[in-house]
């Protein structure tokens, strides 16, 4: 008796000491993103701005240590949900961040949501999640998908063309972004293409536009795509004679530095550019370079205005999350933070309000960059918020 | 409209080519020694990354395209002493899983070399623009240059398998292996031979490739599966069937991507037919598959095994 006493006393006082050292825990973040394949470099930059945040706050995030468990995808669904059941049921991710592609998105935001956890995009925003299906646990910190291509649309129309030929890879923000370009574009569609997801060879789609005759082409190919689609194009003959009107995935920096020199001149629009004037990005991109040696794409802009935001919400809940679910949302909902965009507010549906611009591809000291050209709209909200019950 | 059709054949006899480049040495390493090698989509990586990198250092296309040969050459060299020579007696699943993981360690392997960021290659100047063809259709200069680089090799292949005492030997032990074994060949040298060889079509198919594709981590898979479509189809072992399977394969997946959802657009409402049209046209190879094993299990130009 007097051995099962001391036993059980031990044994108490042993968990109370584990149960205070799980209370002092880490806050355990989880980055699921695509680190491999032609679309490899979107998600390594997205989780180099994320943990770059955290690496100036040495290692916290709004005053509370975190722990980013980084996984990659593969770009494959089946990796996305195989990763996301075991951060949340084995190793406890409270939130769930770094989804890059919209074909994974669907799969890992619900399982998310459903487990009580919070999910925070740092990029893919598929429509659904805005309008009807949208959730209070459910920010979207860099654009709603259609919007990225409504900017295009405007700046589209504002250049006067009548008329546009328009591709786009066969998924959901594929989908998303062709219904984005039309919704904001005045003119008459030519042709609207679907190609396959990672396709390498589009002669037979420039024939067809060669074809079609039109003024312009809007596509939305991301990362090695777009790179694929920009390099034939140009042996193609085809940019003498028909322009390319783009959105921010098929121009940014790494793209034009895999293309080159033909893609001076080409036309596009983004949420955020190196040039942006404001004390935050200054010092983003400046840290940036210093602990990674190269430039910050739109992407590790969008991983660290996520790492920034969940800090400013953090900061406001002392660090709870789960704990406090109702100061943690409301907090993220606030948005007070810098972000590097400038002027940054969510809509009622938890995605961005915020300006678009238009650049045009320069060449500066040696290296292909964008150069804003203009505002095309300012507060741009997206077209799902009234579908939204929030 | 002339331009747009003949552009597309065009397009499909070109992606038949490069097809054939890969499909060639695949067919027979799968013919000749009995291996699936699902890595062949590496070797065409490896040459494209090599091309790309040695084109950095020389600036020259011609002198990295040269240098690049005997880069692909070793590793291919390096990775059948150690890894394929262990697997020429196991079964075909081992040999999946074998290859399956060289993929991945390859695929890492160039990660940590290179970084995630796709590499830089641009068209040599003197194969860029256009030139136009009898004056009916105008046609990438570079495109054409595939076509003939495939059409070279192909030339070369066939002296070599009908005129050459090693074609012989390879026609001998596609057919019938044990025997050539027996008649006191050396199967090994043979066999580090035709895969070097193979590899170095497919490494060459990836240099041509880099000035038109993204050169990217992973570039080799999406070709390797319509690849072995395409030996499916031209029957295993058989350079002629590779050829012509390659050919089919390149001219029905075009002329799908191409004229499908015009077709369907005529029937449908524009964004059902997009969206039909797009799976229909990424499967019609595949169906075109289903329909030769069907009609003719082993192939259109298969090797008549003599055991």
């Amino acid at each position: 008796m007097k051995l099962n006493i001391f036993r059980l006393i031990v044994g108490l006082t042993l968990s109370a000491i584990g149960a205070g050292a799980v209370l002092a825990e880490d806050l355990k973040i989880g980055l699921i993103t695509t680190l491999s394949g032609g679309g490899g470099y979107l998600g390594a930059d997205v989780r180099d701005g994320f943990l770059l945040a955290i690496k100036e706050e040495g290692g916290k995030l709004g005053g509370k240590a975190v722990e980013v468990l980084v996984e990659d995808d593969g770009r494959k669904p089946e990796t996305g949900r195989a990763i996301a059941e075991r951060f949340l049921e084995r190793d406890g991710v409270e939130i769930m961040t770094g989804i890059i592609f919209s074909n994974i998105s669907p799969v890992v935001a619900p399982l998310t949501l459903r487990a009580g956890r919070f999910y925070v995009t740092p990029n893919s925003a598929p429509s659904q999640f805005a309008g009807k299906k949208c959730h209070e646990n459910y920010f979207a910190v860099a654009w709603q998908n259609d919007t990225l291509h409504e900017s295009a649309g405007l700046n589209a129309t504002s250049q006067g063309y009548k008329n546009a030929y328009i591709l786009a890879p066969n998924y959901q923000a594929g989908k998303d972004s062709l219904a984005g370009f039309k919704r904001y574009f005045d003119g008459e569609i030519v042709g609207e293409v679907y190609t396959k997801l990672g396709q390498t060879d589009y002669a037979a789609e420039i024939a067809k536009i060669r074809a079609a005759k039109p003024e312009m082409v809007f596509h939305f190919l991301p990362g090695g795509m777009g790179i694929n689609f920009a390099k034939q194009y140009d042996q193609a003959g085809m940019n003498d004679e028909v322009p390319l009107v783009l959105a921010a995935p098929s121009a940014d920096i790494k793209i034009l530095k895999a293309v080159g020199a033909s893609m001076v001149g080409i036309s596009n629009s983004s949420h955020w550019n190196h040039d942006l004037d404001n004390a935050a990005n200054k010092a983003f991109i400046a840290g940036f370079e210093a602990a990674y040696d190269r430039s910050p794409t739109v992407y590790a802009s969008q991983g660290y205005d996520t790492a920034k935001l969940i800090a400013s919400a953090l900061s406001a809940t002392g660090g709870k999350v789960t704990e406090d679910m109702d100061g943690f949302r409301a907090a993220m909902k606030a948005a007070d933070f810098d972000s590097v965009r400038g002027p940054f507010k969510f809509n009622n549906n938890h995605h961005p309000i915020q300006n678009w611009y238009s650049r045009v591809v320069v060449e500066r000291d040696g290296q292909f960059v964008n150069k804003i050209t203009g505002t095309i709209v300012e507060n741009h909200g997206d077209a799902y918020a009234s579908q939204c019950s929030m | 409209m002339a331009q747009l059709y003949f552009e597309q054949l065009l397009n499909g006899i070109q992606l038949g080519m490069f097809l054939f480049l890969v499909s060639s040495g695949l067919t027979l390493i799968f013919g000749f020694m009995n291996v699936i090698n699902l890595a062949h989509g590496s070797l065409f990586m490896i040459g494209a990354y090599a091309i790309a990198f040695l084109h950095g250092v020389t600036n020259s296309f011609l002198l990295a395209l040269i240098l690049s040969l005997p880069v692909v050459a070793i590793f291919a060299w390096v990775i059948e002493v150690v890894i394929i020579s262990r697997l020429y007696t196991r079964d075909h699943l081992d040999q999946v899983l074998a290859t399956f993981a060289l993929i991945l360690f390859i695929n890492e392997g160039t990660t940590m070399l290179f970084g995630r960021t796709p590499m830089f290659l641009d068209v040599p100047p003197l194969l860029s623009g256009m030139i136009s063809i009898f004056g009916v259709v105008s046609y990438p200069l570079y495109r054409i240059a595939i076509i003939v680089a495939g059409l070279a090799v192909a030339f070369v292949l066939w002296i070599i398998i009908a005129k050459t005492r090693l074609g012989m030997l390879i026609r001998a032990g596609t057919t019938n292996r044990e025997t050539v074994e027996q008649l006191g060949v050396n199967i090994n040298q043979l066999n580090t031979i035709i895969f070097v060889a193979g590899a170095m079509f497919a490494g060459f198919a990836g240099m041509l490739a880099g000035p038109l594709t993204s050169v990217e981590v992973g570039m080799g898979e999406n070709l390797l599966i319509l690849c072995f479509v395409c030996i499916v189809i031209g029957g295993i072992g058989s350079i002629r069937g590779a050829l012509l399977g390659a050919i089919t394969v390149g001219v029905v997946d075009t002329m799908g991507r191409a004229f499908v959802p015009d077709l369907l657009g005529k029937f449908l409402e524009p964004t059902a037919a997009s969206g039909i049209s797009a799976g229909l046209s990424s499967m019609s190879i595949y169906l075109l598959m289903v329909v030769v094993l069907v009609v003719k299990p082993t192939g259109l130009f298969p090797v008549v095994k003599s055991h």
